[in-house]
């Protein structure tokens, strides 16, 4: 489909007016919301986006927006839509800034083609078509912007609760926190191994007590890191067993014979500390 | 490039001591594991060693067949009646040989030479504190 004469016409020639009138609507649509974004930033966007429409509309072809004409538009609907799912708009108001663009221009259509119902009625078909375009791209770059931001919250996540604590000369401890799957497994493993290295600990301590469940994947994992470390020539203790798991542990079948598994954190240090030699005694007068 | 048996691929067995020790350096294949494991069963035979270090803290990458190499080294010389330890494995590697289901049970393992000889030390004095005293009571008998 060519380019539309009309549209290109409109917003070439009447674009400060049409975005004034937009901007207008802008502000007084209840969508806005002025505790998140100032008004002069609004401006600035909406004029950024009606200069870069007005290129694109003057050369693109308006049936397809994934052509290389549409990139600049596309790149800054994306920019605009993460800012907004980052700044906490809500996926209709971020779309609104798209969708409220069209009242303006059906407005100048209107004024310029006349009488013509028929000219009128196309022109108005193909503009709303392109912006219901833009208007499903920015709701979908939200989208995804609230995606990356999701992911990323994940991620940190999975970092902060898997910290590797050193507790003695040569004892680590990991304290685990939530249930454990694959993934995180992998991330534990990675940062335990790591740490013995640089430590170089000979004991690890892995404490259980955070972990809600364990059932026979979560006890694999387990067995897999135990085993890890053991390659690297470090011994682990498992310890914060609570009486429901010891059972549940049991029940299953799960073999756990070969690790050395304590009740505390307390029992499996002073394993840890016999191991390496240390011991500790109350001082005497203190009984 | 080189033929078999030829002496540049063969991995140096150094004696230290009542230990042999020996570092992995290059990528193993078949024919560098047996001559591995022929040269260390004869110098364990030849030089009385009573404990092998083996360092692969130079391997990045392992598979299965290195892992059960080691198992069998470690086998045969528990045999000959010296104490095997692996030392120097890297995370990366530790938790592949995991994924692979190797665990290695019969190998004992440790951080670095230096903890792998001390390891290797007390269990050598262990096992000789216990023949002396053997010793001492089929005398006293």
């Amino acid at each position: 489909m060519p380019t539309d004469p009309w549209l290109a016409h409109i917003v070439s020639k009447f674009e400060s007016e049409i975005l004034a009138d937009w901007i207008q609507h802008q502000l007084a649509a209840d969508t806005l919301r002025r505790d998140l974004m100032s008004e002069a930033e609004l401006v600035e966007q909406s004029r950024a986006f009606l200069g870069l429409l007005r290129e694109a509309v003057q050369k693109g072809n308006l049936a397809d927006t994934t052509g290389p004409e549409w990139t600049p538009v596309r790149e800054m609907l994306a920019c605009v839509s993460r800012a907004r799912a980052k700044q906490g708009f809500t996926a209709s108001e971020t779309a609104t800034f798209v969708f409220s663009l069209k009242q303006p221009l059906f407005a100048r259509l209107r004024g310029e083609v006349g009488t013509d119902v028929d000219a009128l009625g196309d022109a108005v078909w193909r503009t709303t078509v392109l912006l219901d375009k833009l208007g499903l791209y920015t709701a979908e770059s939200y989208q995804k912007g609230r995606e990356e931001v999701i992911a990323r919250q994940q991620q940190e996540m999975m970092e902060l609760s898997t910290p590797v604590v050193k507790l003695w000369e040569g004892i680590l401890a990991l304290p685990l926190i939530g249930t454990l799957d694959s993934a995180r497994t992998q991330i534990v493993m990675e940062n335990l191994l790591e740490r013995i290295v640089e430590t170089g600990a000979s004991i690890a301590i892995i404490d259980i007590t955070g972990v809600p469940t364990v059932d026979t994947l979560v006890a694999q994992h387990l067995l897999k890191t135990v085993a890890a470390a053991r390659l690297m020539g470090a011994d682990c203790i498992i310890s914060g067993i609570r009486p429901q798991i010891a059972q549940t542990i049991v029940h299953l079948g799960v073999e756990l014979t070969n690790v050395i598994t304590k009740a505390t954190l307390a029992d499996a240090f002073t394993v840890a500390l016999e191991r390496t030699g240390a011991t500790i005694a109350p001082r005497s007068g203190h009984v | 490039m080189f033929e078999s048996g030829s002496s540049v691929e063969r991995i140096p067995i150094l004696k230290m001591g009542s230990y042999l020790l020996v570092t992995i350096q290059v990528d193993m294949h078949d024919r560098l594991a047996t001559s591995l494991q022929d040269d260390l069963t004869a110098r364990i035979v030849e030089t009385r060693a009573r404990g092998v270090l083996i360092d692969i803290s130079s391997l990045e990458v392992v598979d299965s067949f290195i892992g059960r190499m080691l198992g069998n080294i470690a086998a045969m010389a528990r045999v000959l009646d010296a104490e095997t330890v692996v030392v120097g494995m890297r995370p990366a590697v530790a938790i592949t040989l995991v994924e692979l289901g190797l665990s290695l049970p019969g190998v004992r393992t440790a951080l670095n030479v230096d903890k792998g000889m001390e390891l290797l030390r007390g269990s050598v004095e262990r096992v000789a504190k216990v023949n002396s005293r053997g010793r001492r009571q089929a005398r006293d008998a």
